[in-house]
């Protein structure tokens, strides 16, 4: 007998090793869902880790308001699938009580916005852990972060000073009104997850294989055109076939150009691919240091 | 929507079924050519994306550096790329079709030995960078001495540089004679040497016709080739429970699976196991998973077990074999490597004591002497541990917790402390 597991179960078992240390460290777990390709590993992976109890964590949506339609169709019929408890923070009403206001002009994006809907979002639920998605090889400040990540009471994330995380043993300790941000999913890169998903015969959603959409070039990164984007003058929009690497908010997401339409031309691409991910997120492209000084005051 | 069918889905399975994961660490410092090394196995395998490299690039030119300074990759906090050096354990990601591999890239500098630990306590491999013109120095002693403590199974010995040594086979042998003088005093049984020039890329991944004279094998060879598959515990049955799955529905009524991930030895359907504390024994009833009930449990998988008998059993609580038992006791004595900056361990201190999923408080007895992580010298006279050192220390636990030798299982032979009043963790264990 040959007791040996290939790298993507070695990753599936430590990222359930980690979903069950949050169940049973915490008190009130909450997973952030966005909708996208990690997000909903993360739901497969939790439904894993607790078969065949029910997963034990309530679904945090922070909802723009600039959706991709399909991602909200998608997002409910996943939650009646298997069952969950969805909570929807919604920037769209925290702009129309007056508590931020909507970035103007032509690179407006509800990006920054969501930062402060997400942490009022987990103070008013009392939320004590919150599993996002990231990855570490997705962008250079998350690769510096750990499973187990601590906020202090105003959600702020200090990169020099994280606690040492060691083997894996797990320190969820905080005191009162802290919280902790926890990354399951740190170690597989963008091309583990869609061997995964691939053979785990996970559904996504339509977003992410080619179809044909209205889009417009800026920046050399091309946009969906949506009503909720203003274009410049000399910006034109033509109908093209592409597909989404990541989903985000309709603003800041990129669209490129591809004709993978299963999930096995998208693993053949992703492996070929010279550019990251993230290189269509035009929210990571403010500075230099724009993830890291957005996760500071308590960005995903 | 999903456009898979079963024949592409059993084709993937088959070519993703023998890549392996391995992780290993490196150190060092700024000049050392670690971050050209690793900058050299990314791009060659592939793994730097234009994108990426264009934003690296520019940032080098508005630093006024000539080259594109590869060391910004994985420094990725604004205070490191501010000061040049890295702070923190950076997780950087390549795969071939082989191997997918996780460096866990961490500073040399004396003052950075926790974000060492910390890099090294998952590694499969040690990857130790001597630049060829100053033979073995404190930072590679360090090193070493850092991968036996944590018993990191393979030490790969890098000699770099070897370019401007004229790829001089004397110069090399003698680098390797130095390193196996100094290495036979420590605990590590699997050290390989490789001379290369990160540089120019001699023996990174393909072979070097500078040096006709070296007969192994180069660095990307060694890392997909390795034998790793032994580098867990395989023969001591060890199940630390995480927590109790009771689904509380109809179908799955009197459903009470065990949850956890198997920290060593194999587990059967049908085995004879005891449950510590208790010391009762039952059988396996079944080991459980979303994919279904599976014959066998070895580490690192993550399973339920459920058990014949409804017994007394939750988080913290082990499942081993009857006759193949952990320690049980409430002393143990760890080699102690301390991380707060802000005071040094107390003697007749008390922390928190976090061992597999088991938690206790406990007092520090004694701290026995300091060992100096260059020279492996014992300091019995002024034992005081602070930020970055390195001690054996005795402890006492306020319950008995299950534990083997670090030695013998890595899993279960470690601990962190943490300290009760500010919830962090001040220190991680080794135990003897």
């Amino acid at each position: 007998m040959d007791y040996h597991l290939n790298h993507l179960k070695e990753l599936e078992s430590e990222s359930i090793f980690v979903l069950r240390e949050v169940a049973a460290q915490f008190q009130n777990p909450v997973l952030l869902f966005s909708g996208g390709k990690d997000s909903i590993l993360m739901v497969y992976l939790a439904v894993k880790a607790f078969y065949p109890a029910r997963v034990p964590f309530t679904l945090l949506h922070i909802d723009t308001g600039h959706n991709f339609p399909e991602t909200l169709k998608f997002r409910d019929d996943l939650v009646a699938k298997y069952n969950l408890n969805l909570k929807v923070g919604s920037v769209q009403a925290a702009i129309d009580e007056g508590k931020i206001v909507e970035e103007r002009g032509v690179n407006a994006s509800r990006n920054l916005l969501q930062t402060s809907v997400l942490l009022e979002s987990l103070e008013e639920g009392k939320y004590d852990a919150a599993l996002g998605g990231g990855r570490r090889d997705e962008e250079k400040a998350r690769a510096k972060e750990r499973f187990f990540s601590h906020r202090d009471e105003f959600g702020q994330w200090d990169p020099k000073n994280q606690r040492p995380e060691l083997w894996n043993i797990f320190n969820g300790k905080k005191h009162m009104g802290e919280h902790f941000r926890v990354f399951p999913i740190s170690n597989w890169t963008e091309l583990d997850v869609w061997q995964y998903l691939a053979i785990e015969n996970v559904p996504l959603p339509n977003l992410y294989f080619a179809h044909k959409r209205q889009v417009f070039m800026r920046d050399g990164v091309l946009l969906a055109d949506s009503e909720y984007i203003e274009k410049k003058p000399n910006e034109e929009v033509v109908e093209q076939v592409v597909r989404c690497r990541t989903i985000g908010d309709m603003t800041c997401t990129g669209v490129w150009a591809s004709e993978a339409s299963t999930v096995e031309e998208i693993i053949e691409e992703v492996a070929t691919t010279r550019m990251t991910e993230r290189g269509g997120r035009t929210d990571d492209k403010r500075s230099e240091t724009a993830m890291e000084d957005r996760k500071k005051q308590g960005y995903f | 929507m999903n456009n898979n069918n079963n024949n592409t889905n059993h084709n993937l399975q088959q070519e993703y079924e023998d890549t392996e994961l391995l992780r290993f660490t490196t150190a060092g410092s700024v000049d050392d050519g670690k971050s050209t090394l690793i900058g050299r196995l990314l791009y060659d395998s592939k793994s730097i994306f234009e994108d990426q490299y264009d934003a690296v690039k520019s940032a080098s030119e508005r630093r006024g550096e000539t080259s594109v300074n590869l060391a910004l990759l994985t420094d990725g906090l604004k205070s490191e790329r501010e000061q040049g050096i890295t702070i923190d354990v950076a997780y950087r990601y390549f795969s071939t079709p082989k191997r997918k591999f996780i460096i866990a890239d961490t500073p040399g500098h004396i003052q950075y030995t926790r974000n060492m630990v910390t890099g090294a306590s998952t590694a499969n491999v040690a990857l130790i960078l001597i630049d060829a013109r100053n033979g073995v120095v404190e930072q590679t002693r360090r090193h070493a001495i850092i991968a036996s403590l944590l018993q990191i199974p393979h030490l790969l010995v890098c000699i770099n540089k070897m370019d401007l040594m004229d790829y001089s086979e004397s110069v090399y042998e003698s680098i390797k004679e130095s390193f196996e003088k100094f290495s036979s005093k420590l605990d590590v049984s699997d050290v390989n040497y490789i001379p290369i020039s990160a540089l120019n890329g001699d023996n990174v991944v393909t072979r070097s016709t500078n040096m006709d004279w070296y007969e192994g094998s180069t660095l990307m060879y060694y890392l997909e080739n390795v034998h790793i598959a032994s580098d867990h515990n395989f023969i001591d049955s060890r199940f630390p429970v995480q927590q109790v799955l009771r689904p509380y529905n109809d179908e799955f009524h009197d459903y009470r699976g065990y949850a956890g991930r198997v920290a060593g030895g194999v587990f059967k359907k049908g085995d004879e196991v005891m449950l510590l504390p208790s010391g009762f024994t039952t059988k396996i009833a079944k080991i459980d998973s979303f994919d279904g009930e599976l014959d066998c449990a070895f580490p690192p998988q993550s399973v339920s077990i459920l058990l014949e008998d409804d017994m007394d059993l939750g988080r913290g609580d082990m499942i081993v074999r009857p006759n193949n038992q952990p320690t049980v006791s409430q002393d143990v004595e760890v080699m102690l490597c301390w991380f707060d900056s802000n005071q040094p361990l107390r003697a007749k201190g008390k922390y928190i004591i976090q061992h597999t999923t088991n938690e206790a408080r406990c007092l520090v007895k004694e701290i026995r002497y300091k060992l100096d992580i260059n020279t492996l010298h014992r300091d019995q006279e002024n034992p005081e541990l602070k930020m970055n050192d390195i001690g054996r220390v005795v402890l006492r636990t306020t319950k008995p917790i299950f534990y083997d030798s670090y030695r013998k299982n890595r899993s279960t032979g470690s601990i962190i402390l943490i300290d009760e009043g500010n919830n962090n963790t001040v220190a991680a264990g080794m135990i003897i």
